[in-house]
């Protein structure tokens, strides 16, 4: 075991799977020499050689377009898109093709081996596009994988199942934990499970599900409602595409009240897929209405970053609202 | 002076600009009209069966698409696409391969498909996506694919394949492969993002990837003039540092030798290679559409007396490798042929209920599962509304 931070963990996760496997190839812009603007990739083509950890020309649909080709011939691309923020240019790509290439050939070929590392989330002054959450986009999207971990060690498990999956997984790193977030996180090799949530602390009267950077916030609001006596049970969902709707269920039967956090705007956010999910599963077990904590209907905003934020408070008041209803 | 790496620097003191024609890029023909070659022009090596086998699949596509468009008419398939006019470029393209080079298309690029090697059965069972299309009826009519003919399935969206092709090719380099990926597309897709974005990654990275245009004039309704203004597709691949030829689509020797040189060029300089090729796009867009609404009668015979076809058999005749009265009764009995494995793959049943939710994962997902069991018991209540699964759903 040795204290890493989130990036570090990214980076010992990517080094890896390159020195366990010749497939894996790390490329995207900044990512080669320079190792990257946040240094998640570091030190990699100095260990593994231009070939295998390189600069690409400034084109997402490009760096995705072109991992999807590798990928159709048996690499493991892992590209970068510096910010999940720039992902839209490379939408078609995939949504289009990587998520449709296995299911439209009859299985005749895939690019399963893609996966896509972005840094996500706002928190960090980063305005309107250096902030965003664009998940639920792609959670519309059959035939891809959704990722996103909330701690080094997390990251690293999740990295590597992602990157031996048979199936292209997006993923979504908070970057506003990419330094904060420190932990210990085990030196050898490892995989945490693909679409499977997990319970991070049990609770009785209220389950409380988020993802990601958002972890860190519900768990302050979960402590905040333990001191007045509320019992939550707070889940990490881990994988939003294939998602764990047995264990969030599962929770729900027992508690009979849900809040779910994301920083993404509500309306067409992802709690909205899980809310309609867990009403029809767990209708009579319900004692309340689930509350969604969401970011605001805007874009990202500078100023009020505070304010759009889907904060502790908010979160701690929708769990007082639940259970007093 | 500043030193942007790649860009000539030379000095001058009084403005100067470059005129967009700056760069005339000549057009490579063999075969004349009549079907003999240009004066002092050697044709390429080329022995007597690939010049048959290329012949052959040139008929066999003009034959298929005369079949086939006449079977969408008749509301026996959904929707169709011919190449007619461009069997010159998707052929003689192919035959200049190594049959283990990737092969990533636009949509008409049957020819390719034809000279590979794709069977008159798997072409049927496509078309009316039927249980044994190797797509397993999910897409379109037209979008083939086979993977042990080295044809990657295509797909409607336009110029994807492109900066694919260059990923593709990339790996296959990285692999220590000899071997090369062909990336066709038409000039209109060559107007996509995605082609700006794959040729210029194929040439940073020095991916030994063939780029393909096939510029027929007409994107649908839209001509070529209102496409770009600059000197066709290949001038475009210079602007990148790759570099390109334009040879006559109609003309079988000069794609074949220009594509084969490309190859070469790809595979020894480790780098992308670009093919543009002239022809016309004789028929309608697709079975959707009505050229008259947008071109003349006369443009059409203008350019159908440039038959890729005509041409490369008159000089197969002047070679004595083509037998008239034999080739007659050949494409006759090739017409009987067609309607009959036609009829055959009309009959087999459609792709059971299953195959809607595999290959969406690589194992279908505890979601999709229940998605298909209730699907399931809806059939099995209301089985006269889906009779292609009701009756045959275990």
């Amino acid at each position: 075991m040795a204290q890493m931070n989130m990036l570090q963990a990214i980076n010992n996760a990517l080094d890896l799977a390159m020195s366990r496997d010749e497939n894996v190839i790390c490329f995207g812009e900044d990512v080669g020499h320079f190792g990257g603007v946040f240094r998640a990739t570091s030190q990699l083509q100095d260990k593994y050689g231009k070939h295998r950890c390189f600069n690409t020309p400034l084109t997402e649909q490009g760096i995705i377009g072109f991992a999807n080709g590798m990928a159709a011939r048996g690499l493991k691309p892992v590209a970068e898109i510096q910010f999940a923020d720039y992902i839209y240019p490379a939408f078609d790509q995939l949504v289009n093709e990587t998520a449709k290439f296995r299911y439209r050939s009859g299985n005749q070929f895939n690019v399963g081996g893609l996966v896509l590392r972005t840094p996500y989330g706002g928190g960090i002054a980063g305005g309107h596009y250096h902030s965003q959450s664009p998940e639920a986009y792609f959670a519309h999207t059959p035939g891809l994988r959704l990722v996103v971990p909330r701690d080094p060690a997390q990251a690293k498990g999740l990295l590597l199942a992602a990157i031996n999956c048979p199936d292209p997984v997006l993923f979504f790193e908070p970057k506003r934990l990419y330094r904060a977030a420190v932990g210990e996180v085990d030196e050898d090799y490892y995989e945490l499970p693909l679409g499977v949530a997990e319970v991070v602390q049990a609770g009785t009267d209220v389950t409380v599900l988020a993802w990601g950077a958002q972890m860190e916030v519900v768990a302050k609001a979960v402590a905040l409602a333990g001191q007045q006596g509320i019992s939550c049970e707070l889940i990490d969902l881990r994988s939003l595409l294939p998602w764990d709707a047995d264990l969030v269920a599962e929770s729900v039967f027992k508690t009979g009240r849900l809040v779910i956090n994301h920083e993404a705007p509500l309306t067409g956010g992802f709690a909205g897929e899980v809310a309609a999910a867990i009403q029809q599963r767990c209708f009579l077990y319900l004692e309340s209405p689930i509350e969604r904590v969401c970011g605001l209907d805007t874009p990202y905003p500078l100023a009020l970053e505070k304010e759009y934020m889907a904060d502790h408070l908010k979160t701690f008041e929708a769990i007082v609202r639940t259970v007093n209803f | 002076m500043a030193d942007p790496s790649n860009a000539t620097i030379t000095t001058v003191h009084q403005a100067q600009f470059t005129g967009a024609h700056a760069l005339h890029i000549p057009t490579l023909r063999i075969l004349q009209d009549d079907g003999s070659l240009h004066a002092g022009v050697s044709p390429p090596v080329l022995d007597r069966d690939t010049a048959l086998k290329i012949y052959d699949s040139m008929v066999f596509i003009r034959l298929l698409d005369e079949r086939m468009l006449a079977a969408q008419r008749q509301g026996r398939i959904s929707f169709y696409m011919q190449c007619l006019g461009e069997e010159a470029s998707t052929v003689a393209s192919a035959a200049a391969l190594d049959r283990h080079d990737m092969i990533m298309a636009q949509y008409r690029e049957q020819g390719a498909l034809r000279y590979r090697g794709f069977t008159l059965t798997q072409f049927m069972n496509q078309l009316f996506s039927n249980e044994r299309d190797l797509g397993k009826g999910r897409q379109m009519p037209v979008h083939y694919g086979c993977r042990d003919i080295h044809f990657m399935t295509i797909s409607s969206p336009l110029g994807t394949q492109i900066p694919q092709a260059s990923g593709y090719a990339y790996a296959q380099k990285l692999r220590g492969e000899s071997n090369t990926t062909l990336c066709y597309f038409g000039e209109g897709a060559a107007s996509e993002g995605d082609f700006h974005a794959g040729l210029n990654m194929a040439a940073v990275l020095q991916a030994p990837v063939i780029f393909f245009c096939r510029n027929n004039g007409y994107a649908i309704s839209t001509p070529a003039s209102e496409q770009f203004i600059g000197d066709g597709i290949a001038c475009r691949a210079v602007g990148y540092g790759i570099q390109a030829i334009r040879v006559d689509g109609a003309d079988v020797l000069a794609v074949y030798e220009a594509t084969r040189l490309a190859r070469k060029l790809a595979l020894e300089q480790q780098e992308p290679v670009l093919v543009e090729a002239i022809a016309y796009r004789l028929g309608a867009h697709s079975s959707s559409d009505d050229p008259s609404g947008y071109r003349s009668r006369e443009e059409e015979e203008g350019w159908r007396k440039q038959d890729p076809i005509a041409r490369y058999r008159l000089w197969l005749l002047q070679q004595g490798w083509l037998d008239e009265a034999a080739d007659q009764i050949a494409s006759d009995a090739l017409r009987q042929e067609i309607l009959e494995a036609l009829k055959a793959a009309e009959q087999i049943p459609k792709p059971r209920l299953d195959t809607l939710i595999s290959d969406v994962y690589a194992e279908p997902t505890p979601g999709l599962r229940s998605q298909l069991e209730a699907l399931k018991n809806h059939i099995r209540q209301y089985p006269d509304a889906y009779p292609v699964s009701a009756g045959r759903l275990d």
